[in-house]
Protein backbone atom coordinates (compact mmCIF):
# COMPACT_ATOMS: atom_id res chain seq x y z
CA UNK A 1 0.00 0.00 0.00
CA UNK A 2 1.06 3.14 -0.41
CA UNK A 3 1.45 6.28 2.66
CA UNK A 4 -0.97 8.47 0.68
CA UNK A 5 -4.19 8.82 2.12
CA UNK A 6 -7.17 7.88 -0.26
CA UNK A 7 -9.89 8.92 1.42
CA UNK A 8 -12.88 9.72 -1.32
CA UNK A 9 -13.90 12.82 0.28
CA UNK A 10 -10.41 14.35 0.46
CA UNK A 11 -9.88 13.33 -2.88
CA UNK A 12 -13.02 14.75 -4.16
CA UNK A 13 -12.15 17.78 -2.69
CA UNK A 14 -8.83 18.52 -4.04
CA UNK A 15 -9.92 17.53 -7.69
CA UNK A 16 -12.77 19.92 -7.26
CA UNK A 17 -10.64 22.87 -6.11
CA UNK A 18 -7.67 22.23 -8.82
CA UNK A 19 -10.61 22.53 -11.24
CA UNK A 20 -12.13 25.36 -9.82
CA UNK A 21 -8.70 27.05 -10.19
CA UNK A 22 -7.73 25.82 -13.73
CA UNK A 23 -11.58 26.81 -15.01
CA UNK A 24 -11.35 30.22 -13.86
CA UNK A 25 -7.28 30.48 -15.08
CA UNK A 26 -7.75 28.96 -18.66
CA UNK A 27 -11.28 31.07 -19.09
CA UNK A 28 -13.93 28.18 -19.45
CA UNK A 29 -17.07 29.42 -20.00
CA UNK A 30 -19.95 27.78 -19.57
CA UNK A 31 -17.77 24.07 -19.79
CA UNK A 32 -19.84 20.67 -20.90
CA UNK A 33 -18.51 17.87 -18.06
CA UNK A 34 -18.10 14.24 -19.46
CA UNK A 35 -17.43 11.40 -17.38
CA UNK A 36 -15.64 8.35 -18.91
CA UNK A 37 -17.36 4.91 -18.22
CA UNK A 38 -17.70 3.83 -15.46
CA UNK A 39 -15.62 5.40 -12.46
CA UNK A 40 -15.74 8.51 -14.50
CA UNK A 41 -18.91 8.80 -14.59
CA UNK A 42 -19.30 8.32 -10.88
CA UNK A 43 -16.50 10.98 -10.16
CA UNK A 44 -18.72 12.95 -12.78
CA UNK A 45 -21.70 12.80 -11.10
CA UNK A 46 -20.73 14.34 -7.98
CA UNK A 47 -18.53 17.08 -9.91
CA UNK A 48 -21.27 18.10 -12.01
CA UNK A 49 -23.44 18.73 -8.69
CA UNK A 50 -20.51 20.36 -6.60
CA UNK A 51 -19.47 22.42 -9.56
CA UNK A 52 -23.30 23.65 -10.22
CA UNK A 53 -22.66 22.68 -14.28
CA UNK A 54 -25.44 23.65 -16.45
CA UNK A 55 -25.36 21.34 -19.11
CA UNK A 56 -26.48 17.65 -18.55
CA UNK A 57 -23.78 15.59 -17.78
CA UNK A 58 -22.07 13.49 -21.08
CA UNK A 59 -20.91 9.76 -20.43
CA UNK A 60 -18.82 8.69 -23.12
CA UNK A 61 -17.68 4.46 -23.20
CA UNK A 62 -14.39 4.33 -25.07
CA UNK A 63 -14.51 0.89 -25.86
CA UNK A 64 -14.95 1.22 -29.32
CA UNK A 65 -11.73 3.28 -29.56
CA UNK A 66 -9.22 1.15 -27.47
CA UNK A 67 -6.04 0.01 -29.10
CA UNK A 68 -6.26 -3.36 -27.36
CA UNK A 69 -9.13 -4.87 -29.61
CA UNK A 70 -7.03 -6.98 -31.92
CA UNK A 71 -6.02 -8.83 -28.62
CA UNK A 72 -9.19 -9.15 -26.54
CA UNK A 73 -11.74 -8.37 -28.80
CA UNK A 74 -15.10 -6.17 -28.47
CA UNK A 75 -16.19 -5.52 -24.68
CA UNK A 76 -19.59 -7.15 -24.32
CA UNK A 77 -20.90 -4.55 -22.49
CA UNK A 78 -20.44 -1.52 -24.09
CA UNK A 79 -23.06 1.04 -23.32
CA UNK A 80 -23.81 3.84 -26.16
CA UNK A 81 -22.04 6.94 -25.38
CA UNK A 82 -24.05 10.05 -24.41
CA UNK A 83 -23.16 13.46 -25.06
CA UNK A 84 -26.46 15.49 -24.81
CA UNK A 85 -24.67 18.79 -25.83
CA UNK A 86 -22.95 19.66 -29.40
CA UNK A 87 -19.84 19.70 -28.34
CA UNK A 88 -18.26 21.91 -31.61
CA UNK A 89 -16.38 24.27 -30.32
CA UNK A 90 -17.25 24.47 -26.71
CA UNK A 91 -14.60 23.78 -23.16
CA UNK A 92 -14.93 20.31 -22.05
CA UNK A 93 -14.21 19.24 -18.65
CA UNK A 94 -13.29 15.38 -19.02
CA UNK A 95 -12.97 13.17 -15.67
CA UNK A 96 -11.81 10.28 -15.30
CA UNK A 97 -11.09 7.91 -12.07
CA UNK A 98 -7.69 6.77 -12.52
CA UNK A 99 -5.32 8.04 -15.03
CA UNK A 100 -2.18 5.17 -15.75
CA UNK A 101 -1.52 4.15 -18.85
CA UNK A 102 -2.94 7.08 -20.91
CA UNK A 103 -4.21 4.92 -23.02
CA UNK A 104 -8.03 5.64 -22.34
CA UNK A 105 -7.62 9.13 -22.78
CA UNK A 106 -6.27 9.08 -25.94
CA UNK A 107 -8.96 6.74 -27.06
CA UNK A 108 -11.80 9.20 -25.39
CA UNK A 109 -9.99 11.92 -27.04
CA UNK A 110 -10.56 10.39 -30.23
CA UNK A 111 -13.87 9.09 -29.64
CA UNK A 112 -14.37 13.16 -28.27
CA UNK A 113 -13.02 14.77 -31.61
CA UNK A 114 -15.75 12.24 -33.90
CA UNK A 115 -18.78 14.24 -32.48
CA UNK A 116 -17.13 17.71 -32.89
CA UNK A 117 -14.28 19.95 -32.46
CA UNK A 118 -14.14 21.26 -28.96
CA UNK A 119 -12.36 24.59 -28.25
CA UNK A 120 -10.50 23.36 -25.10
CA UNK A 121 -10.57 20.06 -23.29
CA UNK A 122 -9.27 19.84 -19.69
CA UNK A 123 -8.24 16.78 -18.06
CA UNK A 124 -9.33 16.08 -14.52
CA UNK A 125 -8.92 12.49 -12.72
CA UNK A 126 -9.49 11.60 -8.91
CA UNK A 127 -6.36 9.79 -8.79
CA UNK A 128 -2.82 10.03 -10.57
CA UNK A 129 -0.75 6.88 -10.34
CA UNK A 130 2.87 6.38 -12.56
CA UNK A 131 3.36 4.13 -15.53
CA UNK A 132 2.24 6.43 -18.28
CA UNK A 133 3.17 4.59 -21.87
CA UNK A 134 2.18 7.69 -23.64
CA UNK A 135 2.99 11.44 -23.54
CA UNK A 136 -0.55 12.48 -21.62
CA UNK A 137 -0.75 13.91 -18.30
CA UNK A 138 -4.13 14.85 -16.23
CA UNK A 139 -4.57 18.53 -16.22
CA UNK A 140 -6.03 17.93 -12.17
CA UNK A 141 -6.11 15.45 -9.72
CA UNK A 142 -7.29 14.47 -6.34
CA UNK A 143 -4.13 12.98 -5.31
CA UNK A 144 -0.74 11.43 -7.28
CA UNK A 145 0.70 8.48 -6.21
CA UNK A 146 3.11 5.48 -6.71
CA UNK A 147 2.80 2.24 -7.80
CA UNK A 148 4.12 -1.03 -7.94
CA UNK A 149 4.03 -2.52 -11.40
CA UNK A 150 1.48 -5.05 -10.63
CA UNK A 151 -0.32 -3.43 -8.47
CA UNK A 152 -4.09 -1.85 -9.70
CA UNK A 153 -6.35 0.32 -8.06
CA UNK A 154 -9.49 0.79 -8.81
CA UNK A 155 -12.97 2.68 -7.75
CA UNK A 156 -15.77 0.88 -6.65
CA UNK A 157 -19.38 2.49 -6.89
CA UNK A 158 -21.16 4.50 -7.56
CA UNK A 159 -22.92 4.13 -3.56
CA UNK A 160 -20.91 4.52 -1.85
CA UNK A 161 -17.58 5.34 -3.71
CA UNK A 162 -14.69 3.59 -2.65
CA UNK A 163 -10.91 2.63 -3.70
CA UNK A 164 -9.53 -0.61 -3.66
CA UNK A 165 -6.19 -1.85 -4.51
CA UNK A 166 -5.20 -5.50 -5.72
CA UNK A 167 -2.02 -7.09 -6.96
CA UNK A 168 -2.37 -9.08 -10.64
CA UNK A 169 -0.10 -11.59 -11.31
CA UNK A 170 2.49 -10.11 -13.55
CA UNK A 171 2.19 -11.21 -17.24
CA UNK A 172 5.14 -11.49 -19.93
CA UNK A 173 5.57 -7.72 -21.19
CA UNK B 1 -29.80 -29.08 -39.90
CA UNK B 2 -26.62 -28.65 -39.84
CA UNK B 3 -24.70 -29.19 -36.15
CA UNK B 4 -22.95 -25.60 -35.76
CA UNK B 5 -22.31 -25.00 -31.68
CA UNK B 6 -18.59 -25.91 -32.13
CA UNK B 7 -18.20 -24.50 -35.37
CA UNK B 8 -19.78 -21.17 -34.29
CA UNK B 9 -18.06 -20.09 -30.97
CA UNK B 10 -14.62 -20.58 -29.18
CA UNK B 11 -13.57 -22.75 -26.38
CA UNK B 12 -14.56 -19.54 -23.96
CA UNK B 13 -17.90 -19.49 -25.68
CA UNK B 14 -17.48 -16.22 -27.69
CA UNK B 15 -18.19 -16.10 -31.36
CA UNK B 16 -15.81 -17.25 -33.71
CA UNK B 17 -18.40 -17.60 -37.01
CA UNK B 18 -22.11 -16.54 -37.20
CA UNK B 19 -23.37 -19.26 -39.44
CA UNK B 20 -26.94 -19.88 -37.91
CA UNK B 21 -29.16 -18.94 -34.92
CA UNK B 22 -29.41 -22.66 -34.12
CA UNK B 23 -26.48 -23.53 -31.07
CA UNK B 24 -26.64 -20.09 -29.94
CA UNK B 25 -28.31 -19.04 -26.88
CA UNK B 26 -30.18 -16.32 -25.65
CA UNK B 27 -27.53 -14.86 -23.71
CA UNK B 28 -25.34 -14.50 -26.95
CA UNK B 29 -27.84 -13.49 -28.87
CA UNK B 30 -28.78 -10.75 -26.29
CA UNK B 31 -25.30 -9.80 -26.21
CA UNK B 32 -24.95 -9.60 -30.28
CA UNK B 33 -28.50 -7.50 -29.42
CA UNK B 34 -26.65 -5.16 -27.09
CA UNK B 35 -23.39 -4.37 -29.07
CA UNK B 36 -25.80 -3.63 -31.77
CA UNK B 37 -27.49 -1.30 -29.73
CA UNK B 38 -24.16 0.94 -29.04
CA UNK B 39 -23.47 0.74 -32.77
CA UNK B 40 -27.15 2.61 -33.26
CA UNK B 41 -25.87 5.71 -31.38
CA UNK B 42 -23.07 6.19 -33.86
CA UNK B 43 -25.74 8.50 -35.83
CA UNK B 44 -25.34 11.32 -33.35
CA UNK B 45 -21.69 11.71 -34.45
CA UNK B 46 -20.09 13.81 -37.28
CA UNK B 47 -17.42 11.01 -37.85
CA UNK B 48 -19.87 8.19 -38.32
CA UNK B 49 -16.79 5.98 -38.24
CA UNK B 50 -15.39 3.22 -35.07
CA UNK B 51 -11.82 2.28 -35.54
CA UNK B 52 -12.34 -0.84 -34.22
CA UNK B 53 -11.72 -3.20 -37.43
CA UNK B 54 -9.04 -0.69 -38.62
CA UNK B 55 -6.35 -2.67 -40.48
CA UNK B 56 -8.62 -5.92 -41.41
CA UNK B 57 -9.95 -6.91 -44.60
CA UNK B 58 -13.37 -7.98 -45.20
CA UNK B 59 -13.95 -9.67 -48.34
CA UNK B 60 -17.69 -10.17 -49.69
CA UNK B 61 -18.05 -13.41 -51.40
CA UNK B 62 -21.57 -12.85 -52.93
CA UNK B 63 -22.11 -16.53 -54.88
CA UNK B 64 -26.16 -14.93 -55.11
CA UNK B 65 -27.17 -11.39 -56.01
CA UNK B 66 -28.27 -9.18 -53.15
CA UNK B 67 -28.37 -5.50 -53.09
CA UNK B 68 -29.84 -4.85 -49.53
CA UNK B 69 -27.45 -7.13 -47.59
CA UNK B 70 -24.47 -6.66 -49.55
CA UNK B 71 -24.62 -2.84 -49.21
CA UNK B 72 -25.20 -3.28 -45.34
CA UNK B 73 -22.51 -5.19 -44.93
CA UNK B 74 -19.97 -2.81 -46.95
CA UNK B 75 -21.38 0.41 -44.58
CA UNK B 76 -21.32 -1.67 -42.06
CA UNK B 77 -18.00 -3.42 -42.19
CA UNK B 78 -16.55 0.60 -43.52
CA UNK B 79 -18.18 2.35 -40.68
CA UNK B 80 -15.82 -0.20 -38.21
CA UNK B 81 -12.92 1.20 -40.25
CA UNK B 82 -12.15 -2.29 -42.42
CA UNK B 83 -11.29 -2.52 -45.46
CA UNK B 84 -13.83 -3.82 -47.70
CA UNK B 85 -13.30 -6.37 -50.80
CA UNK B 86 -15.60 -6.87 -53.17
CA UNK B 87 -15.36 -10.43 -54.80
CA UNK B 88 -17.55 -10.62 -58.20
CA UNK B 89 -18.50 -13.87 -58.66
CA UNK B 90 -19.57 -13.71 -61.90
CA UNK B 91 -16.56 -12.45 -63.59
CA UNK B 92 -14.20 -14.25 -61.22
CA UNK B 93 -11.90 -17.15 -61.69
CA UNK B 94 -14.65 -19.17 -60.14
CA UNK B 95 -16.69 -18.53 -63.29
CA UNK B 96 -13.45 -19.90 -65.26
CA UNK B 97 -13.75 -23.68 -63.50
CA UNK B 98 -11.81 -22.59 -60.03
CA UNK B 99 -12.98 -24.23 -57.19
CA UNK B 100 -14.64 -23.35 -54.24
CA UNK B 101 -12.00 -24.53 -51.99
CA UNK B 102 -9.33 -22.25 -54.55
CA UNK B 103 -11.19 -19.54 -54.17
CA UNK B 104 -10.77 -19.41 -50.53
CA UNK B 105 -7.21 -20.77 -50.54
CA UNK B 106 -5.94 -18.05 -52.70
CA UNK B 107 -8.26 -15.24 -50.76
CA UNK B 108 -6.70 -16.44 -47.61
CA UNK B 109 -3.11 -16.12 -49.02
CA UNK B 110 -3.58 -12.30 -49.37
CA UNK B 111 -4.17 -12.40 -45.87
CA UNK B 112 -7.55 -11.36 -45.31
CA UNK B 113 -9.30 -11.65 -42.09
CA UNK B 114 -13.54 -12.32 -42.42
CA UNK B 115 -15.42 -13.52 -45.33
CA UNK B 116 -19.32 -12.68 -45.91
CA UNK B 117 -20.49 -15.33 -47.54
CA UNK B 118 -23.91 -15.38 -49.63
CA UNK B 119 -24.65 -18.64 -51.61
CA UNK B 120 -27.54 -20.13 -53.22
CA UNK B 121 -26.88 -23.51 -51.54
CA UNK B 122 -27.77 -24.53 -48.08
CA UNK B 123 -24.62 -25.36 -45.78
CA UNK B 124 -22.51 -23.13 -48.22
CA UNK B 125 -21.09 -20.85 -45.35
CA UNK B 126 -20.52 -23.95 -42.82
CA UNK B 127 -18.54 -25.37 -45.54
CA UNK B 128 -16.26 -22.78 -45.90
CA UNK B 129 -15.89 -22.29 -42.24
CA UNK B 130 -15.02 -25.81 -41.80
CA UNK B 131 -11.84 -25.52 -44.48
CA UNK B 132 -10.73 -21.58 -43.77
CA UNK B 133 -7.66 -21.18 -41.58
CA UNK B 134 -7.75 -20.37 -37.65
CA UNK B 135 -7.81 -16.54 -38.23
CA UNK B 136 -10.70 -16.11 -40.33
CA UNK B 137 -14.04 -15.99 -39.56
CA UNK B 138 -16.92 -16.81 -41.81
CA UNK B 139 -20.42 -14.62 -41.51
CA UNK B 140 -23.28 -16.11 -43.61
CA UNK B 141 -25.23 -13.86 -45.20
CA UNK B 142 -27.99 -16.24 -46.78
CA UNK B 143 -27.00 -19.30 -47.65
CA UNK B 144 -30.13 -21.71 -50.05
CA UNK B 145 -32.99 -22.22 -47.80
CA UNK B 146 -31.05 -22.72 -44.80
CA UNK B 147 -30.26 -19.63 -42.57
CA UNK B 148 -30.13 -15.78 -43.01
CA UNK B 149 -28.88 -14.90 -39.46
CA UNK B 150 -27.95 -11.71 -40.04
CA UNK B 151 -31.46 -10.90 -41.29
CA UNK B 152 -33.16 -12.38 -38.02
CA UNK B 153 -30.94 -10.80 -36.11
CA UNK B 154 -31.88 -7.05 -37.26
CA UNK B 155 -35.44 -8.29 -36.49
CA UNK B 156 -35.13 -8.64 -33.45
CA UNK B 157 -33.30 -6.02 -33.03
CA UNK B 158 -35.63 -4.20 -34.47
CA UNK B 159 -38.70 -5.76 -32.67
CA UNK B 160 -36.92 -5.42 -29.00
CA UNK B 161 -36.22 -1.61 -29.95
CA UNK B 162 -40.05 -0.93 -30.40
CA UNK B 163 -41.64 -3.51 -28.11
CA UNK B 164 -38.75 -3.40 -25.19
CA UNK B 165 -38.96 -7.24 -24.67
CA UNK B 166 -39.94 -10.32 -26.05
CA UNK B 167 -41.51 -11.84 -23.16
CA UNK B 168 -45.36 -11.76 -23.73
CA UNK B 169 -45.13 -11.19 -27.27
CA UNK B 170 -46.84 -13.21 -30.04
CA UNK B 171 -45.75 -13.15 -33.26
CA UNK B 172 -46.44 -14.08 -36.86
CA UNK B 173 -44.70 -15.23 -39.59
CA UNK B 174 -47.04 -14.84 -42.80
CA UNK B 175 -46.36 -16.10 -46.56
CA UNK B 176 -43.63 -18.31 -47.97
CA UNK B 177 -42.08 -20.42 -44.83
CA UNK B 178 -41.59 -23.28 -47.16
CA UNK B 179 -38.95 -21.39 -49.13
CA UNK B 180 -37.60 -18.78 -46.79
CA UNK B 181 -34.10 -18.82 -44.64
CA UNK B 182 -35.16 -15.69 -42.99
CA UNK B 183 -37.91 -17.62 -41.43
CA UNK B 184 -36.40 -20.22 -40.07
CA UNK B 185 -33.92 -17.90 -38.86
CA UNK B 186 -36.63 -15.87 -37.52
CA UNK B 187 -37.92 -18.70 -35.59
CA UNK B 188 -35.05 -19.99 -33.72
CA UNK B 189 -34.07 -16.54 -32.83
CA UNK B 190 -37.81 -15.57 -31.31
CA UNK B 191 -37.79 -19.05 -29.52
CA UNK B 192 -34.54 -19.02 -28.08
CA UNK B 193 -35.51 -15.08 -26.88
CA UNK B 194 -38.49 -16.24 -25.35
CA UNK B 195 -41.61 -14.66 -27.36
CA UNK B 196 -44.72 -16.04 -26.12
CA UNK B 197 -46.15 -17.88 -29.10
CA UNK B 198 -44.50 -17.65 -32.51
CA UNK B 199 -47.37 -18.51 -35.28
CA UNK B 200 -46.62 -19.27 -39.08
CA UNK B 201 -49.70 -18.21 -41.56
CA UNK B 202 -49.58 -19.75 -45.01
CA UNK B 203 -50.80 -22.05 -47.62
CA UNK B 204 -50.21 -25.66 -47.00
CA UNK B 205 -48.70 -25.76 -50.03
CA UNK B 206 -45.65 -23.36 -48.65
CA UNK B 207 -45.37 -24.87 -45.19
CA UNK B 208 -42.47 -27.34 -44.47
CA UNK B 209 -43.81 -30.62 -43.78
CA UNK B 210 -42.41 -30.76 -40.38
CA UNK B 211 -43.36 -27.33 -39.56
CA UNK B 212 -44.98 -28.37 -35.44
CA UNK B 213 -41.46 -29.35 -35.01
CA UNK B 214 -39.94 -25.65 -35.12
CA UNK B 215 -41.72 -24.76 -31.48
CA UNK B 216 -44.38 -22.76 -33.88
CA UNK B 217 -48.17 -22.41 -34.21
CA UNK B 218 -49.53 -23.06 -37.86
CA UNK B 219 -52.50 -21.43 -39.16
CA UNK B 220 -53.66 -21.55 -42.40
CA UNK B 221 -56.04 -18.69 -42.25
CA UNK B 222 -55.14 -15.00 -41.80
CA UNK B 223 -58.36 -13.81 -40.70
CA UNK B 224 -57.64 -15.98 -37.47
CA UNK B 225 -53.76 -16.17 -37.17
CA UNK B 226 -54.12 -12.20 -37.19
CA UNK B 227 -55.91 -12.72 -33.82
CA UNK B 228 -53.51 -10.76 -30.81
CA UNK B 229 -50.34 -10.38 -32.38
CA UNK B 230 -47.96 -8.31 -31.76
CA UNK B 231 -45.64 -8.28 -34.32
CA UNK B 232 -46.34 -8.93 -38.24
CA UNK B 233 -43.77 -10.52 -40.39
CA UNK B 234 -44.54 -10.74 -43.99
CA UNK B 235 -42.04 -12.81 -46.10
CA UNK B 236 -41.69 -11.74 -49.87
CA UNK B 237 -43.44 -14.42 -51.90
CA UNK B 238 -40.59 -15.24 -54.28
CA UNK B 239 -42.23 -14.85 -57.79
CA UNK B 240 -40.10 -17.41 -59.55
CA UNK B 241 -41.89 -19.90 -57.98
CA UNK B 242 -45.22 -18.80 -58.92
CA UNK B 243 -45.43 -20.46 -61.82
CA UNK B 244 -45.73 -24.02 -60.39
CA UNK B 245 -48.37 -25.80 -58.92
CA UNK B 246 -48.13 -24.05 -55.20
CA UNK B 247 -49.97 -21.11 -56.03
CA UNK B 248 -52.90 -20.45 -58.01
CA UNK B 249 -52.27 -16.48 -58.83
CA UNK B 250 -50.70 -13.74 -57.73
CA UNK B 251 -54.15 -12.07 -56.86
CA UNK B 252 -55.74 -15.13 -55.25
CA UNK B 253 -52.83 -15.23 -52.80
CA UNK B 254 -53.34 -11.57 -51.81
CA UNK B 255 -56.65 -12.62 -51.02
CA UNK B 256 -56.34 -15.17 -49.22
CA UNK B 257 -52.28 -14.17 -47.43
CA UNK B 258 -51.54 -10.81 -48.79
CA UNK B 259 -51.92 -8.14 -45.65
CA UNK B 260 -54.29 -5.81 -46.24
CA UNK B 261 -55.19 -2.67 -44.04
CA UNK B 262 -58.65 -4.65 -43.30
CA UNK B 263 -56.73 -7.42 -42.25
CA UNK B 264 -54.40 -5.57 -40.64
CA UNK B 265 -57.49 -4.33 -37.90
CA UNK B 266 -57.34 -7.96 -36.57
CA UNK B 267 -53.97 -7.71 -34.64
CA UNK B 268 -53.63 -5.54 -31.67
CA UNK B 269 -54.02 -2.23 -32.10
CA UNK B 270 -49.98 -1.44 -31.46
CA UNK B 271 -49.01 -4.19 -33.50
CA UNK B 272 -45.95 -3.33 -36.23
CA UNK B 273 -45.36 -4.94 -39.49
CA UNK B 274 -42.19 -5.89 -40.49
CA UNK B 275 -40.82 -7.23 -43.98
CA UNK B 276 -36.50 -8.50 -44.89
CA UNK B 277 -37.49 -7.03 -48.71
CA UNK B 278 -37.51 -6.48 -51.35
CA UNK B 279 -41.31 -5.86 -51.38
CA UNK B 280 -43.72 -7.34 -54.10
CA UNK B 281 -46.72 -4.34 -53.69
CA UNK B 282 -49.73 -6.05 -53.88
CA UNK B 283 -48.67 -9.29 -53.94
CA UNK B 284 -47.77 -10.05 -49.95
CA UNK B 285 -48.65 -6.78 -48.26
CA UNK B 286 -50.80 -3.82 -49.31
CA UNK B 287 -48.90 -0.69 -50.64
CA UNK B 288 -50.77 1.85 -47.62
CA UNK B 289 -49.49 -1.12 -44.96
CA UNK B 290 -45.79 -1.02 -46.05
CA UNK B 291 -46.05 3.10 -46.04
CA UNK B 292 -48.56 3.12 -43.12
CA UNK B 293 -48.07 3.97 -39.39
CA UNK B 294 -47.80 0.32 -38.39
CA UNK B 295 -44.53 -0.24 -40.61
CA UNK B 296 -41.24 -0.28 -39.51
CA UNK B 297 -39.76 -1.50 -42.65
CA UNK B 298 -37.30 1.24 -43.46
CA UNK B 299 -36.21 0.65 -39.07
CA UNK B 300 -35.33 -2.26 -40.40
CA UNK B 301 -32.97 -1.69 -43.11
CA UNK B 302 -31.33 1.04 -40.73
CA UNK B 303 -30.63 -1.08 -37.59
CA UNK B 304 -29.79 -4.08 -40.68
CA UNK B 305 -26.58 -2.06 -40.00
CA UNK B 306 -25.64 -1.76 -36.69
CA UNK B 307 -26.79 -5.84 -36.28
CA UNK B 308 -24.24 -6.41 -38.93
CA UNK B 309 -21.65 -3.84 -37.33
CA UNK B 310 -22.06 -6.11 -34.02
CA UNK B 311 -21.94 -9.04 -35.69
CA UNK B 312 -18.55 -8.39 -37.48
CA UNK B 313 -16.55 -7.27 -34.65
CA UNK B 314 -17.78 -9.65 -32.43
CA UNK B 315 -16.45 -12.37 -34.74
CA UNK B 316 -13.27 -10.81 -35.95
CA UNK B 317 -10.74 -13.08 -34.87
CA UNK B 318 -8.43 -12.02 -31.92
CA UNK B 319 -4.90 -12.58 -31.97
CA UNK B 320 -3.65 -15.20 -29.77
CA UNK B 321 -0.28 -13.34 -28.41
CA UNK B 322 -2.19 -11.21 -26.11
CA UNK B 323 -0.63 -9.29 -23.58
CA UNK B 324 -1.45 -6.52 -21.99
Amino acid sequence: MTDHNLEIPLLLDNLEAALRQKIHARHLDEPIMIGIHTGGVWVAEELHRRLHIQEPLGKLDISFYRDDFSQVGVNPKVRPSQLPVHIEGRNILLIDDVFYTGRTIRAALNEIFDYGRPSQVLLGVLIERDGRQIPLRPDCCGAIISLRAGQRIKLTGPEPLGIVLREIAERAA
Amino acid sequence: MFNTRHLQLTEQGKLRHFLSIEGLDRSLLTEILDTAESFAGMSEQQVKKYPLLRGKTIVNLFFENSTRTRTTFDLAATRLSADVLNINIATSATAKGESLLDTIRNLEAMQVDMFIVRHALSGAAHFIAQHVSSGISVINAGDGQHAHPTQAMLDMFTIRRIKKQFAGLRVAIIGDILHSRVARSQIHALNTLGVEEVRVIAPKTLLPAHAESLRVTVSHDIQQGLQDIDVIIMLRLQKERMSGALLPSEREYFKCFGLSEEKLQIAKPDAIVMHPGPINRGVEIASSVADGPQSVILQQVNYGIAVRMAVMSMAMPIREDRHD
